[in-house]
């Protein structure tokens, strides 16, 4: 069954690839127009463009490209030609760092509000929880980011608006750089983990075992806690999977605000350039992350399954 | 008030809350029970037994709340008091059997660990002395392997075991009572006295109280001391099972006594039949579940297909419908074989053959009225529009003793025995000459399953259709069939006319299968268990 989901997943990550491909091909621009400028010569450009590869057909493009990557080469930026995979290796790092930063926060945060809101259902503590968390998920995220500056760096200055980084930088001193960003993505992905949550155990909280224990004087936080949380493990894990995903994917809004150098922002630098290569790593690494994460959901999911994992 | 009295009730009055005027459920019903006697509560669905039971732990379901009375176990009043209260004494003093063990264990954690659950939460035993005690009483009810079988999970356990598993669990934390819902009304007939008899031996060792719920008043009469009969939220009558069962005061007693009594004349065979089963195996996947199957149906004659679940029965009528093409044989109409997928046969042929299923809840549009629905095969399969269909829905609303004014009404506004005949009414629009009857009366009480068998008799009798009838139920069986086939685990284990059936010599299967139908006789378990030891 794993095996299945396994060779799924990597059927998927091929089909986007070939999608990235022909996506960043029917885009307008032409990078040897860029890095020549307005005034260069036809000639130069088609000189330019013949060193780069850029008039070979696209199947044997695509090719070489699927081809090194498989080796583990994402090829050079035709803007700076530098080794992709080396300059996005430690902004790579970096976005990983930030989203487990915000995922620590924003996971267990999130599960235990759900779980709270199921305790006092449709009470004041419940309506109070689906309130702020909808708030926060109404707001955009780049209002949240500057709302977060003008409170805890401006008016209380506790953490630096720019979160900047740098190797070498201690653990602490890094946490404390990035506390704005992993506070703003936090507050955009609390809201969906946690109705979620509560969603998924109030449906388990219909069933018959349900009343069962609550017919043994189990009190309500065990009884949610104990029969509801252990059933409903599948779907949050799958809503938490689909966030932490955004968390990695979906930060270039966060990253630009907190000027973090981060995947985010290597990835819109080099769009602006027509940076072709660059843009193509960038989304074949944003979608195998995606992909990953959501393995891990099927796969948890399996393993939750008390079926599953003891057949008859 | 006695020191033997346990749970004493007093006026007791239930309701849903928030209706205006007040829906009332349970309308002012007065019991005592002493120490380690047990009360059967016995009625129709909506009688309001199971509301009465789950009072005695302090509990309404949904929106139901005790409106009014009194609720006295071990000398406090409990109707109206809080969780905190009764968090106290549920799985400690009152413990609960329900009727689906399947759906009341967490299918997340061991079986043994929800067992001693209880008794732990309340402090009453160490986790060892917890375990020690559910081993011995896994004995006690007669489960395989009790030293281990605590250590599965829910779905690795059979239907029958899991109740007796249930069993053990409310007897766990030694409690003084016991409220079983229902606790056997899921199980086959085999089963369910095997279960039967492992509570009661379980009641006697432990010298629990019990308010055993019930629609079953056989099932009631082997178990209890005192039996109370409720209809519609009141007590008809109250009395020791004995004066009960044998000197009943009460109308409504007497005709809850003489359901099972009903009995069919049996027909004389004819000479070609309508419908010829020939030689069918089919089955899922590569698993057959029919087995060489034979067997045919007289023009207006019954043909009762009896088994538990699992033996198949279901499949045969999927195959006759041609929902699952057989394997290997094939099915013959009229001396003509019909094709073996639904979609390859003709509308004719379709029409000749109708179907009646058990929950006739979902068997219905809901958003239909029961005219469209009873409409609809009108029109399809005669082209009937206009006056002449309505005429003819008309008729048949007549035919199934429902008022003309139903053809306007929803499914939603039907009781239960009620959309039964409109799935009947449906099915008879087509003018079949066969209707496949699947469990059509098993999700219906007593008295209401007892006018549907009625209406299909004279329906047959006015039109001449035969009826393929599944049933688990024996008593059924013999109230309406004329030959009758026993299937067992996808094979036919005994056919033949009714008479020959259902006397001896008989097979071991079959044998089982009627001394496991429960006996309106106090001291009928017991008997059925003593030869059983011999």
């Amino acid at each position: 069954m794993i095996a299945q989901r396994l060779a799924l997943s990597l059927l998927i990550l091929w089909a986007v690839s070939v999608v990235i491909f022909i996506g960043t091909e029917i885009l307008p621009g032409d990078v040897a127009q860029n890095i020549l400028g307005q005034s260069a010569t036809p000639e130069a450009l088609e000189n330019l463009r013949t060193e780069m590869g850029l008039n070979d057909p696209a199947l044997s493009r695509y090719l070489s490209w699927a081809g090194g990557i498989i080796q583990g080469d994402l090829g050079t930026a035709l803007t700076n030609g530098r080794d992709i995979a080396e300059s996005m290796t430690s902004r790579l790092i970096n976005t990983l760092f930030l989203a487990a930063f915000a995922a620590v926060m924003s996971v267990p945060l999130a599960i235990f509000l759900g779980l709270l809101a199921v305790r006092y259902r449709d009470r004041w503590p419940d309506k109070l929880i689906s309130a702020t968390t909808l708030a926060s998920i109404s707001l955009p995220e780049f209002f949240i980011g500057y709302v977060l500056i003008l409170i805890f760096a401006v008016n209380i200055p506790l953490f630096p608006s720019v979160a900047s980084v740098y190797d070498g930088m201690g653990f602490f001193a890094r946490l404390n750089a990035m506390a704005l960003p992993a506070m703003a993505l936090t507050l955009v992905v609390l809201a969906h983990m946690m109705r979620m949550t509560r969603a998924a155990i109030l449906n388990v909280m219909e069933s018959a075992y349900i009343e069962t224990a609550e017919l043994k004087g189990l009190s309500s936080f065990k009884i949610i806690y104990r029969h509801a949380l252990p059933n409903a493990i599948a779907p949050i894990v799958n809503v938490v999977m689909l966030n932490l995903a955004y968390l990695i994917v979906g930060v270039v809004v966060i990253e630009v605000i907190f000027v973090y150098p981060g995947l985010g922002q290597y990835l819109v630098d080099h769009v602006s350039k027509r940076d072709i290569p660059v843009v193509q790593a960038c989304g074949l690494i944003f979608a195998a992350i995606f992909i990953g994460l959501n393995l891990v959901a099927d796969i948890t999911a399996l393993l939750t399954n008390p079926r599953l994992r003891h057949p008859k | 008030m006695s020191d033997e009295t346990l749970l004493k009730i007093r006026d007791l009055e239930i309701a849903v809350e928030g209706t205006s005027p007040l829906l009332k459920i349970v309308k002012g019903v007065s019991f005592d029970l002493e120490k380690g006697k047990v009360m059967g509560l016995i009625g129709e669905s909506g009688a309001g037994k199971s509301t009465i039971g789950m009072s005695a732990m302090g509990y309404g379901r949904g929106k139901l709340h005790t409106s009014a009375g009194q609720v006295i176990l071990n000398g406090r009043d409990i109707a109206q008091a809080k969780r905190g209260v009764l968090n106290q004494l549920r799985g400690k003093e009152v413990c609960y059997v329900a009727q689906s063990a399947a759906a009341s264990f967490n299918p997340a954690h061991k079986l043994i660990d929800q067992v001693i659950e209880a008794t732990l939460e309340h402090g009453l035993m160490s986790a060892h002395e917890a375990r020690t005690r559910a081993v011995e009483l896994f004995t006690a009810l007669g489960l395989p392997s009790p030293e281990t079988i605590g250590d599965r999970y829910p779905h690795q356990v059979s239907g029958g075991q899991l109740q007796r598993v249930m069993t053990a669990m409310a007897l766990c934390p030694k409690p003084d009572l016991i409220v079983f819902d229902e606790p056997t009304t899921a199980l086959d007939v085999t089963t369910q006295i095997e279960v039967l008899a492992a509570i009661k031996h379980a009641i006697k060792i432990t010298n629990v109280a019990a308010l055993y719920i019930t629609h079953d008043l056989a099932v009631v009469a082997q178990i209890s001391d005192e039996i109370m009969v409720l209809r519609h939220g009141e007590m008809v009558e109250k009395g020791t099972t004995d004066q009960i069962i044998n000197d009943p005061q009460q109308d409504y007693t007497k005709a809850l006594l003489s359901v099972r009594s009903a009995q069919h004349e049996e027909k004389p065979a004819t000479e070609k039949p309508v419908l010829d089963i020939s030689n069918v195996t089919a089955g899922y996947g590569k698993i057959d579940i029919l087995k060489s199957i034979n067997m045919s149906l007289d023009p207006g004659h019954t043909l009762a297909i009896v088994g538990e679940s699992g033996s198949g029965k279901s499949t045969l009528a999927r195959v006759v419908t041609g929902l699952l093409p057989p394997r290997i044989g094939n099915v013959v109409f009229e001396n003509t074989p019909l094709p073996p997928k639904q979609t390859q046969r003709s509308r004719e042929q379709l029409r000749e053959i109708q179907m009646i299923y058990q929950m006739a809840d979902v068997a219905m549009n809901p958003r239909q009225t029961v005219g469209q629905i009873i409409g609809r095969p009108l029109t399809f399969y005669f082209g009937l529009r206009g006056a002449k269909r309505q005429a003819r829905i008309e008729e048949l609303l007549h035919a199934i003793e429902l008022p003309v004014d139903f053809a306007d009404r929803y499914p939603a506004e039907l009781s239960g025995g009620q959309k039964q005949r409109v799935c009947i009414a449906r099915a008879l629009a087509a003018k079949p000459k066969v209707i496949i009857c699947d469990e059509v009366t098993s999700a219906l009480d007593p008295l209401v399953a007892e006018g549907i068998l009625k209406l299909l008799a004279d329906l047959q009798e006015r039109e001449g259709v035969a009826y393929l009838f599944i049933t688990h139920d024996l008593a059924t069986v013999k109230a309406i069939a004329d030959s009758i086939a026993v299937m067992h685990q996808g094979n036919l284990v005994r056919y033949g006319p009714k008479r020959q059936v259902l006397n001896p010599p008989f097979d071991a299967y079959t044998d089982k299968l009627l001394t496991s139908i429960p006996e309106m006789r106090i001291g009928w378990l017991d008997d059925v268990m003593a030869e059983h030891s011999t």
